[in-house]
């Protein structure tokens, strides 16, 4: 329970509605348990004095609906507060994770599934949900019924009271350990359907072998063993499911009968009359449910607090990159110059260097190309400019600021980077180009779009600006995404602009018209360029090529191709590939 | 999250057409069901037997003191309490079972469908979708056979056997009980209804709240880079409040109405102390009737609330049903003709004649190709990306049919032979090598029983990577994960050299791989090339310059036609393409050997 205690807070939160809901609740257990006590005296009535009125009987049945009415209206007020309270602690603790996952650093994300981090979002804050909800309002109802119900039986009669009530705990019992049982077999049935998806999935990527060995009857067997393998696991939670009815019958109906026959004993002794045997039978239909509701929130508990647990490590995961006292909040802008002094970086503690002891002034407004073969460390390099990632060693420099003082604020609105991977929301592609502006300004997003090259592509599209990108509107090409999410990097007029290999998938035509329009763009920005392309860096002041996260090569396109390594290598080949484009 | 928008699109409940073929797959059980459907009947009655058989109790035993007769009952009652339990479970156990078997019928069958389509369907259709379509479509199918179809006699038949006890005992007391009956099922119906609309509306947001989220996990790092936290909760409390008003709307039905039923039920046994009391009192009644009765009332709402459910499921049902017949009823395969023939000796003679081959219409990649391979030779295509390389290979094993021309294998047109057969002959070893999970063995063999042990051991030591195999722990049997991820990239390739030498085939087709790795293992493979080669017809997309200096015939392809072709050193000598390919290629597998090597050293 320790866990569950977190949520303490939000319980506070509501409790003038929790507590107007135990009110409700007690209200409308002492109406329906009102209702079989005049039940009794109405059938004890009937059995003494044949010569009373039919009036008597009106009145009983009138008296019946009356306290069922009432006894309704609060059952209903305690659904409208109680359970509604759990939809607002929802409401907030989601609130409260979304908030954290927000802040948490990009190695969060990078060592955490997307999967992964939803099904904490969506079934860890279910099963607390229903702990808070249905659990919290089941076992208050059920205490409470409990007390008033058994208190009114045993001032009938104790002996019956005991006897009846003697099968009952069983079905608390009973519910809890089948309940158990079926969320560790439903469990164990997930993994075989995520093996039997995982197997599909298997075989339509590996389709061409399949038939390139005509394996597919091998294939088929394969598949059908393991559905059968499911179904078998389906059964054994169907053996266990298909107890709960059986049991709720054999305990209740054992139940009832006790009473009768123990009470019909008493009856024909004359130490207790009929009235009384039928309030006993209305009385122990009110009390299954509770019994049942009593072993499955036992279940209910139990989840909640492993899901719990994992929602408090998210909850406890620190922010890493963020504001904090060595931040200068006086810094409100910045100019450009770029400074990195001995930086080493790396992913984690056991993780070798990617970044070793780099260092690199970047004047401002100038032009830096980055190269390098894959893996070399430049998308890490560019990275730590808008503290993506904070260096392990050494330190990053603005304006001769280290960029750990510099407000985020500042620093992110201040800096462009568009990254390999371009990413663009399902939404209209005006607001995902102005996504970094406080408004939607079309002319801008305009005039940027057609800095980028992207302005054709948009007038193309049916709906022009308002087109809806991604899977429910249009797809857009791996070149269009490129240059809509360079689009979106022009439009907050960054002080630094980082293009990470933002053009490979722009066809070379595209390219050269897009880097002449941003050469005025450019301008009085400092710009850092990573390509593979020998045509996109050579006009750059200054070209730097990594190799295992050290620089090996700076200096000019002339430089370079002079200097004869990496850099030449790459050139060669690429005026070779050309030729043969060329070719026909 | 495209699956799941698909999903959320749900149509009618019943539709005649899905319902007719659906119930095929039940026909092979028809006996079954049909007894479980008169087992349902039986069990039925249990239930209602109980409050008639108190009546009896209170009438005939306790009003009359008879302490014998009052025991009697209570162990006829027990005992029925017993038989109904016991039939109950194995009646649940046994149509559960049933709707599982005809689940696994319907997956099995949909899945060996799926394994005779053609290429151009997997090229055509996202893997994603097929998956789901065996796996969570037909799981929704589950609940129609399983619960659904026979549960709708069980509940039915409760309320039919009710009805009757309680006509049996007394008419008119039944008449006045039953009044409250239609504003229950009317209530009923309209709760489903209404709670169905407010769950969709609760589904669409939560659906929303979930692309929401996936998809901003996804890009946070462009939420982070913009700086966007503060909008991005904006947003996301817009939806999450959505999310909550449309379930605290739902709670709304829920409150109004299970205290209404009570109300109902309580009006029921209002109505029955009321006119049954007046009967009493005139002795036309008895009080274990009246005490019947009272049971009877808490008794029908269960199959009533039952059947209501029941339309969400045929819903559910009938939309995946829809999904499936629709994969089902793609007959894009790649057809045998009618007089093919099987393949008996094979030489490995393969003649290509004026073929012309689109994969879409108007878009073609082969542009009226012609050339002769030779039983035992080997012929290397060499070309730029996107000249027709892959192509080549994929049409004569009949992944695609050709648009123009013929294929010739051993003189015999490809379409006259059984593909199967074609297939078996000819072993291709793609670039992109795909490994299954499974064992080492298994990735060799491909789970066929034809392969014995020595047989593998034979083609791993030959290929030379029986090597690296035996220095894992558990050898030949040792696991491979999903896509071979535990083992390196030149491990993967021996180990598909090994299972293409394993099959032995007549003709074998290889497609490089262009990947370069560390010098040891690229002598490895190159000497296993050399072995796979020998002896047999190979045709080789080749990037390897020990490869293509091997082989006896070079083709070069460009932009979808033969350009040039010859020996290698013919080749140089024309200083055409294959001289700027060599150079571009071939130089820079060596300048890049240097570099690892100088790294290496370094």
């Amino acid at each position: 329970m320790k866990n569950l205690l977190t949520l303490k807070k939000y319980f506070v939160r509501y409790k003038n509605k929790l507590f107007a809901g135990i009110l409700f609740i007690l209200i409308s257990n002492i109406g329906s348990v009102y209702v079989p006590i005049i039940l009794k005296d109405a059938i004890n009535d009937l059995q003494k004095a044949k010569s009373l009125d039919i009036s008597v009987f009106r009145n009983y049945a009138l008296l019946i609906v009356v306290t069922s009415l009432i006894s309704g209206i609060f059952r209903y007020l305690i659904r409208q507060t109680i359970i509604v309270v759990s939809r607002e602690i929802e409401y907030d603790l989601r609130q409260d994770f979304w908030k954290h996952i927000q802040l948490l650093p990009m190695r969060y994300f990078q060592n955490n599934s997307t999967g992964n981090i939803m099904a904490h979002a969506t079934n860890d804050i279910n099963a607390v949900r229903q702990f808070i909800g249905p659990a919290v309002m089941y076992s208050i109802d059920t205490g409470i019924r409990l007390v008033i119900v058994v208190g009114i039986m045993v001032s009938l009669n104790l002996s019956l009271t005991v006897y009846s009530l003697l099968p009952l705990p069983f079905l608390s019992y009973a519910v809890y350990r089948v309940g158990k049982l079926i969320h560790e077999k439903y469990v164990q049935i997930q993994e075989k359907f995520s093996e039997l998806t995982t197997r599909a999935q298997e075989n339509y990527s590996g389709i061409r072998v399949i038939k390139s060995y005509v394996r597919e009857d091998y294939e088929i067997k394969q598949f059908s063993a393991l559905s059968l393998e499911y179904l078998k696991k389906n059964m054994s939670l169907i053996k266990i499911q298909s107890l709960i009815m059986p049991i709720l019958f054999i305990i209740t109906g054992l139940s009832i009968i006790i009473v009768i026959w123990v009470g019909g004993i008493n009856v024909i002794n004359k130490t207790m009359d009929l009235g009384e045997i039928t309030a006993f039978i209305i009385y122990l239909g009110i009390l299954i449910w509770p019994m049942i509701a009593f072993g499955w929130v036992m279940n209910i508990i139990q989840l909640a607090e492993a899901g719990m647990k994992r929602l408090n490590k998210i909850f406890n995961e620190k922010y890493e990159v963020s504001d904090t006292d060595v931040t200068d909040f006086d810094i409100k802008d910045i100019e450009g110059t770029i400074e990195f002094k001995n930086v080493s970086f790396k992913y984690g503690e056991n993780l070798p260097d990617i970044l070793d002891n780099i260092n690199l002034k970047i004047e401002k407004g100038s032009t830096v190309a980055l190269m390098g073969y894959t893996g070399a460390g430049k998308t890490s390099f560019v990275n730590l400019i808008p503290r993506l990632y904070d260096v392990t060693g050494g330190e990053v420099l603005i304006d001769g600021n280290n960029i750990k003082s510099i407000p985020l604020d500042v620093l992110r609105t201040q800096v462009g980077l568009v990254q390999q991977e371009s990413f663009l929301f399902s939404d209209t592609i005006v607001n995902n180009i102005s996504y970094g502006l406080r408004e939607v300004k079309k002319d801008k997003v305009v005039a940027v779009s057609k800095i980028a090259n992207f302005d054709k592509d948009i007038m193309e599209f049916p709906a022009g600006y308002d087109t809806i990108v991604g899977e429910r509107g249009i797809t857009f090409s791996g070149g269009q995404k490129q240059r809509a999410s360079l689009a979106r990097a022009l439009a907050i007029e960054p002080k630094i602009l980082i293009l990470d290999d933002s053009f490979s998938a722009v066809d070379t035509n595209t390219e050269e018209e897009i880097l002449k329009n941003l050469k005025t763009y450019m301008k009085d920005r400092t710009s850092i360029i990573i390509s593979h392309r020998i045509s996109t860096v050579k006009d750059a002041d200054k070209i730097i090529v990594l190799a295992n996260g050290k620089i090996a090569e700076e200096g000019t396109h002339n430089e370079l191709v002079q200097l004869g390594g990496i850099y030449a290598d790459l050139h060669y080949r690429q005026l070779l590939e050309k030729e043969l484009d060329e070719l026909n | 999250m495209d699956n799941r928008n698909e999903e959320e699109i749900l149509g009618k409940a019943y539709d005649a057409r899905l319902m007719k073929r659906l119930l095929q797959y039940a026909m092979p059980y028809k006996k079954y069901i049909v007894l479980a459907i008169l087992l349902n009947i039986f069990v039925a009655a249990l239930g209602p037997l109980r409050p008639y058989l108190t009546q009896i109790a209170v009438d005939k035993d306790i009003a009359k003191g008879n302490y014998h007769g009052l025991m009697i009952i209570s162990i006829a009652l027990f005992g029925l309490l017993i038989l109904q339990a016991v039939v109950q479970y194995f009646l649940t156990y046994y149509t559960q079972y049933l709707g599982q078997r005809i689940i696994l019928d319907l997956r099995s069958k949909l899945f060996k469908h799926t394994q005779m389509l053609s290429l151009k369907f997997f090229d055509k259709t996202p893997i994603g979708r097929t998956v789901t379509r065996v796996t969570n479509d037909v799981e929704s199918l589950n609940e129609l056979f399983s619960s659904g179809i026979i549960m709708v006699f069980s509940d039915v038949f409760i309320i039919l056997w009710i009805l009757g006890f309680m006509f049996y005992m007394d008419i008119k007391l039944s008449l006045v009980t039953l009044s409250v009956l239609p504003v229950l099922i009317y209530g009923t119906f309209l709760f489903r209804k209404k709670v169905r609309e407010t769950y969709r509306d609760v589904r669409l947001y939560l659906a929303r709240l979930n692309s929401y989220m996936q998809e901003h996990i996804t890009g946070m790092n462009v939420v982070h880079i913009f700086r966007k936290e503060k909008d991005e909760l904006n947003t996301f409390s817009t939806i999450n409040n959505d999310y909550r008003i449309a379930n605290i709307k739902s709670i709304f039905y829920y409150a109004v109405f299970y205290p209404t039923v009570e109300l109902l039920s309580s009006i029921a046994v209002g109505l029955i102390v009321w006119y049954g009391g007046g009967e009493i009192l005139h002795s036309t009644l008895s009080i274990g009737v009246l005490f019947a009765f009272i049971q009877y009332t808490e008794m029908f709402f269960r199959p009533i609330r039952d059947l209501s459910e029941k339309y969400n499921i045929m819903q559910t049902a009938m939309a995946s049903s829809e999904r499936i017949f629709q994969l089902l009823d793609d007959d894009s395969f790649i057809k045998n003709n009618e007089n093919a023939e099987k393949l008996k000796k094979v030489n490995g003679e393969i003649e290509f004649k004026n073929v012309t081959f689109a994969y879409n219409e108007g878009d073609t990649v082969l542009k009226n190709i012609s050339f002769k391979i030779n039983p035992g030779e080997t012929v290397a295509f060499v070309g730029h990306t996107g000249a027709g390389k892959t192509s080549i290979i994929s049409l004569l094993t009949r992944f695609y049919d050709i648009n123009k021309g013929e294929i010739l294998f051993d003189g015999r047109n490809i379409s006259d032979i059984d593909k199967r057969d074609l297939r078996k002959y000819i072993s291709i070893v793609l670039q992109d090598v795909f490994l299954f999970s499974g064992t080492i063995k298994s990735n060799i063999n491909m789970g066929s029983s034809h392969i014995t042990d020595e047989k593998i051991l034979e083609a791993a030591e030959l290929v030379g990577a029986d090597r690296f195999i035996q220095n894992l722990p558990n050898k030949y049997d040792e696991v491979v994960k999903e896509r071979g991820a535990t083992l390196s990239v030149g491990q993967k390739q021996l180990i598909s050299f090994a299972r293409a030498l394993a099959f032995d085939p007549a003709v074998l087709i290889l497609d490089e791989a262009t990947s370069s790795i560390d010098t040891e293992t690229e002598q490895l493979i190159q000497t296993a090339i050399q072995k796979l080669l020998a002896g047999r017809t190979a045709i080789v997309i080749a990037h390897r310059l020990s490869t293509i200096q091997n082989a006896d015939k070079i083709i070069v392809l460009h932009k979808g036609e033969i350009k040039e072709t010859g020996n290698h050193q013919e080749l140089l000598a024309k200083k055409g393409i294959y001289f700027k390919l060599y150079q571009l290629q071939f130089k820079d597998q060596e300048i890049t050997k240097e570099f690892v090597n100088q790294k290496t050293e370094s």
